[in-house]
């Protein structure tokens, strides 16, 4: 009955494990399991190794045999598999070659660590061959060559340390040190060096006497949008138990020289938290109420000038129930088995790995953004969140579809999401702009980079993205056309203010959908303040609406003209509609301002005996003939101009009455140069 | 020399001939007759002698009715606004007195009084009366209580006050366009007036259409322009100077927000509630009706002005306009209009140019979408406020009636007796005249002068 309803409800979820967890050997009397969160593997240590050691990882499945010379402290991968390092003992590490015949080296080689009467806190494995021992007097750096089985000192710093916690990912390994554990330092080990950062302090809380103020389990690293993070939960103790909370404070680090506390992320409870990292976001666990809660930093929060704080996303909710794949009463048959989440034997890792070692499983802690979106209620959050998603271009669309479907209430916050989304788009544009212009210049390089730096987690949805999903879907009736209208509008408002060239297809869609309303003094004035930028296609698409509106013809013309290279076509259009006059007039002007100076006379003729005005066409004929003269000195026309029919025309026309003066006046005006 | 003499409005009468149907009913004729104290009989002489004009010019030219009548003392204008209703205007000429061989006597200025002008105030007459009361025929027609009673009571209702304030002597080409003065503006800040009178429509259900004014231009319309032409009028003539004088007199008195900090706007109804602290009512909304060239309706005009700008908003008549309603206008309008405001004022304050005096100056029409420019004309009120003379203006007229008459372009150029060149353009249905006043002046630097001006005035739009 219970897990039924909650299967119901089960779109809620908005966090879930993985569907196929790496399974292996739970812990026990006789198996020893480790992780080695660098390379993600589990290793399953049987007798000491001596029946076998199973390694388990996202690509690996082996399994060796190695001698038994006492309990493994830890046990770890070089990065390219080639070396084993098992700690057995306080002082030291030792060694042994895995061979490409996946089989380990017989002979075993060892460092113990330097500082005299330290113990080894632990040991993680850096760049290559190198590993970096963690002792409670400082760290020291090696250099392993398995070819000579030799282990080289490179580096080493001397310091009291409690704990420490290393991240693959940023190369970062944070040391806890002083007597109550909250003196901070941090290490950026780079191949063969060791780098410190600022020292930094954590606000000591009243704590018991002989417990640190800081303990290693409330201390994660990670990556954030590309900016190393240490993430500390810190609890404060209030006056009752009740009223007791959580924070989480989120130091950054700027250029691996500074650290900073940047962010404070409000849980609003108290109890035991994990943190996990997915796709950005830190999300945080919380046992006694069996609940996530997703915090995002990029996301706006409340700053008080130093520091911004953060509430969650959403509402806390639990992770997906689970079930896993168990084998039936026979070999054959399987059955699922409901898994206990928020299990007291869960450990978590970063960024985002649950081991639960009682059941011996491994799961990647995974978002379902589906639900997310349910559960977010604001809308322009969601887009600002969906927008710093992975992979999330096809769900930011259906919101935005859905978004158009709640009009015209949503009209509201269309304006802000659109330029959410358009000020991305415009430093994508000016991005793409940049690299085709080549290395920017000297003085801005910096800017240049941080821009794009924020720009790879910000998702881009371009015009044509919102064209083909969202504008031109709505010809299927969705919402009223006026509605469409103001979308479209709206749209092109926000694209103009970010100075983002606007494509004619929206523009087209402008106009048809403005013209389908019947909406044509609209159109109009958005002409008039040139929403609409001019382009041939357009004035042609103008032009054909003139028998739905005949301001149409106007605005096509006026278009036309200050495209600049449309003389003909405006030539064209004049005498389609028997205005020979001003067609001549326009064609002067072009040739006053040295624009043009070819014209076809025969199109100007043909109009003027079409229109049957017998001086008009003796206005034209002779406008040519000055032409002719200016061009070629003399009346004529040339033979390929085709214009004989309407030498003959005119001969017809005038010759009877004129024959005497008209060779008289082309004698005249053989001598005028106009 | 005594005051300029001036053209005075003589007669004003509405009537149907089509009520009289046997002889000795005439007087059901008559709709509406200014002045009212004339007589009875009177009025039905002179509606007999319009209807018999009308009737007899009608046989040399069918279907086209007669527009108006020259008499030596009078002008007289014909109007047929609805089927068999004609509205009928006759003004007196000016006259003065002169002195000839010894003798005094009257002169009728007869060229003072263009005919276009009057025709254009008379045809005002009647869409105003149709904006706030509706048409003759939806009048007759109303369900409640339409009767030819109903139509002379409103009638007598409008234009015994609305006759009051035509200015005859100070009307000129103006009227004649009946044109809108729009703002120049970017593509940008007319898109954020756009979307942002999307918004109003989208939130306010009730709302059905807008438009946006910055101080006496127009910014955006959604009403068509034949409907917005009428509006346009009523707002820059009437409404608006009305409450800027209540504004001005009304400065030194405390705002109506009782604290600086309760009002973040300057938002404020010029139609609707004076207050919106105010207990007492909404105040009175002016209704209008619209949308004649489609299904006519009948909207209440709301006019909401912060700073500078204008918003008129028509509100469905169905809507019950209690205060609730206003306020969550006021509070919806008032911040986000005072914000876009600075925006268009900035934008404004770029396009300012000075014209000196000495310069050249136009007047542009365009009948397609009724915008208008002048320079001739230093404010849109009709109060004689103009740079030049009324000869100059009555010419301009004239131009226009001829340029009527042509087909799709063409140029006038007269030159007065007082070194006025008057250039009326006409291309691409729009209209463009020059004022040039120079002494010594050819033609061919007259056409340059003007060549010139259309480059740098006209240079986005098609006119050659």
């Amino acid at each position: 009955m219970e897990s039924s309803t909650s299967e119901d409800t089960g779109d809620d979820y908005y966090l879930e494990l993985s569907a196929d967890p790496i399974r292996f050997e739970s812990v026990s009397f006789l198996t020893n399991v480790f992780f080695d969160d660098s390379n993600k593997q589990v290793f399953a240590v049987r007798s000491g190794g001596v029946t076998g050691v199973l390694v388990k990882g996202p690509n690996q499945n082996l399994s060796f045999r190695m001698e038994d010379k006492g309990p493994v402290i830890s046990i770890k991968f070089s990065p390219d598999m080639n070396i084993l390092a098992i700690q057995r003992t306080n002082t030291s590490v030792e060694f042994v070659n895995y061979l490409p015949t996946r089989e380990l080296d017989s002979v075993e080689y060892s460092q113990s660590c330097k500082g005299k009467n330290a113990s080894i806190l632990g040991f993680v494995w850096t760049h290559g061959n190198e590993i970096l021992l963690v002792t409670d007097h400082g760290v020291e750096l090696f250099q392993v060559t398995p070819e000579k089985r030799t282990v080289k000192a490179l580096k080493s710093l001397s310091l009291g340390v409690n704990w420490f916690v290393f991240c693959p990912q940023s190369y970062l390994v944070l040391l806890s040190s002083g007597t109550i554990g909250n003196q901070m330092q941090a290490l950026h080990i780079t191949p063969g060096n060791l780098h410190k950062l600022t020292k930094f302090e954590m606000e000591a809380t009243a704590t018991k006497p002989g417990k640190l103020a800081v303990s290693e389990r409330d201390v994660a690293l990670a990556v954030l949008y590309d900016i190393p993070c240490i993430i500390v939960l810190r609890h404060q103790q209030g006056a009752s138990r009740s009223n007791a909370t959580t924070f989480v404070y989120v130091y950054t680090v700027h250029k691996m020289m500074t650290i900073k506390r940047s962010h404070i992320l409000k849980l609003d409870m108290s109890g035991r938290f994990a943190i996990n990292v997915v796709d950005n976001l830190i999300i945080v666990h919380h046992q006694a109420s069996k609940t996530s809660m997703i915090f995002d930093i990029m996301l706006p929060g409340v700053s008080d000038g130093t520091v911004i704080y953060h509430t969650s996303v959403a509402v806390p909710k639990p992770i997906k129930p689970y079930n896993l794949k168990v084998p039936g009463a026979t070999l054959s048959e399987h059955i699922f088995q409901p898994c206990q989440l928020y299990s007291p034997n869960w450990v978590v890792f970063q960024p985002n790995i649950v081991i639960d070692a009682k059941l011996g499983c491994l799961w990647y802690i995974e978002l379902r953004l589906d639900a997310l979106v349910k559960v977010i209620r604001d809308k322009i959050l969601l887009v600002e969140f969906l927008m710093q998603r992975k992979d999330a271009k096809q769900i930011l669309i259906q919101v935005l579809q859905s978004f158009m479907t709640q009009m015209p209430v949503s009209l509201m916050e269309m304006p802000t999401i659109f330029d959410k989304l358009n000020s991305v788009y415009r430093s994508h544009l000016e991005n793409e702009i940049q690299s085709q212009m080549g290395t920017p210049l000297q003085s801005n390089t910096k800017s240049v980079a941080t821009t794009l730096e924020n720009l790879k987690h910000k998702l881009l949805i371009d015009q044509s993205d919102i064209y083909t999903h969202i504008l031109s879907k709505f010809s299927e009736g969705t919402i009223e056309p006026k509605m469409v209208v103001w979308v479209l509008l709206e749209y092109i408002r926000s694209l103009a203010e970010h100075g983002i060239p606007v494509q004619h297809y929206l523009h087209e869609l402008v106009i048809t959908t403005l013209v389908h309303r019947k909406a044509y003094y609209q159109l109009h004035q958005l002409l008039q303040y040139h929403v609409v930028a001019d382009s041939k296609p357009l004035a042609c698409l103008l032009l054909s609406l003139e028998n739905l509106y005949p301001a149409a013809h106007q605005l096509a013309l006026d278009m036309l003209k200050r495209l600049g290279n449309a003389h003909e076509e405006i030539i064209e259009v004049l005498l389609s509609k028997g205005h020979i006059l001003p067609a001549l007039s326009f064609f002067r002007y072009v040739r006053s301002v040295g624009m043009a100076d070819e014209i076809s006379a025969r199109k100007f003729l043909e109009a003027g005996k079409a229109s049957n005005d017998p001086i008009l066409f003796h206005s034209v004929f002779k406008f040519f003939e000055q032409r002719n003269v200016r061009l070629h000195n003399t009346t004529a026309f040339t033979r390929g101009e085709h214009c004989q029919p309407y030498v003959q025309h005119f001969k017809y026309l005038f010759r009877e009455t004129d024959n005497g003066c008209n060779s008289d006046t082309n004698s005249n005006v053989s001598t005028v140069s106009t | 020399m005594s005051a300029k003499p001036e053209i005075t409005l003589e007669h004003f009468y509405v009537f149907n001939g089509t009520y009289a149907k046997k002889e000795g009913e005439e007087e059901k004729k008559i709709l509406y007759y200014y002045p009212s104290k004339i007589d009875l009989d009177s009025q039905i002489k002179n509606i007999g002698l319009s209807e018999a004009i009308i009737k007899f010019t009608e046989s040399f030219n069918p279907g086209q009715a007669c527009d108006y009548c020259h008499t030596h003392k009078t002008r007289q204008i014909y109007f047929q606004p609805e089927p068999d209703f004609w509205m009928v205007m006759i003004v007196g000429v000016p006259r003065v007195w002169k002195v000839k061989d010894g003798t005094q006597f009257m002169e009728y200025q007869n060229e003072e009084v263009s005919s276009n002008v009057c025709q254009a105030i008379l045809r005002q007459t009647y869409t105003m009366f149709r904006l706030f009361m509706g048409s003759f025929d939806t009048i007759l027609n109303d369900p409640e209580c339409g009767s030819v009673l109903l139509l002379k009571h409103k009638l007598d209702h409008f234009y015994s006050r609305y006759l009051l304030s035509l200015k005859l002597n100070n009307s000129d080409i103006l009227d004649v366009f009946q044109g809108l003065q729009f703002l120049p503006l970017d593509k940008t800040t007319f898109l954020r007036v756009q979307c942002f009178m999307n918004l109003v429509e989208a939130m306010f259900s009730q709302v059905k259409y807008t438009a946006f004014l910055y101080n006496d231009q127009l910014v955006w319309s959604g009403l068509d322009p034949e409907d917005m032409q009428v509006v346009y009028n009523y707002l820059i003539s009437t409404l608006l100077p009305a409450y800027l004088e209540k504004e001005l007199h009304g400065g030194s008195m405390p705002r109506n927000s009782p604290s600086p900090f309760t009002s973040s706007h300057y938002g404020k109804f010029v139609t609707g509630p004076s207050s919106i602290n105010e207990p007492n009512g909404t105040g009175k909304l002016p209704r209008v009706y619209i949308n004649y060239s489609t299904i006519p309706i009948s909207l209440y005009l709301v006019v909401y002005r912060a700073l500078s700008a204008t918003i008129c908003l028509f509100v469905d008549s169905k809507t019950s306009l209690v205060m609730d309603f206003f306020k969550s206008l006021d509070t919806f309008l008032g911040p986000q209009l005072t914000t876009l405001v600075s925006s268009v004022a900035e934008q404004c304050s770029k396009h300012v140019t000075i014209v000196a005096d000495s310069s050249p100056k136009y007047l542009y029409f365009n009948k397609l979408n009724l915008a208008y420019k002048s320079t001739i004309h230093l404010d849109n009120r009709r109060c004689s406020n103009v740079l030049t003379t009324p000869e100059v203006l009555r010419i301009i007229t004239d131009i226009n009636n001829d340029t009527n008459k042509l087909k799709e372009a063409g140029e006038v150029i007269i030159k007065t007796m007082s070194d006025y060149w008057v250039v009326g353009k006409l291309s691409n249905l729009r209209e463009f005249f020059v004022v040039i006043q120079q002494k010594n002046a050819n033609l061919i630097e007259i056409d340059d002068e003007v060549k010139r001006l259309c480059e740098q005035q006209l240079k986005s739009i098609f006119f050659h």
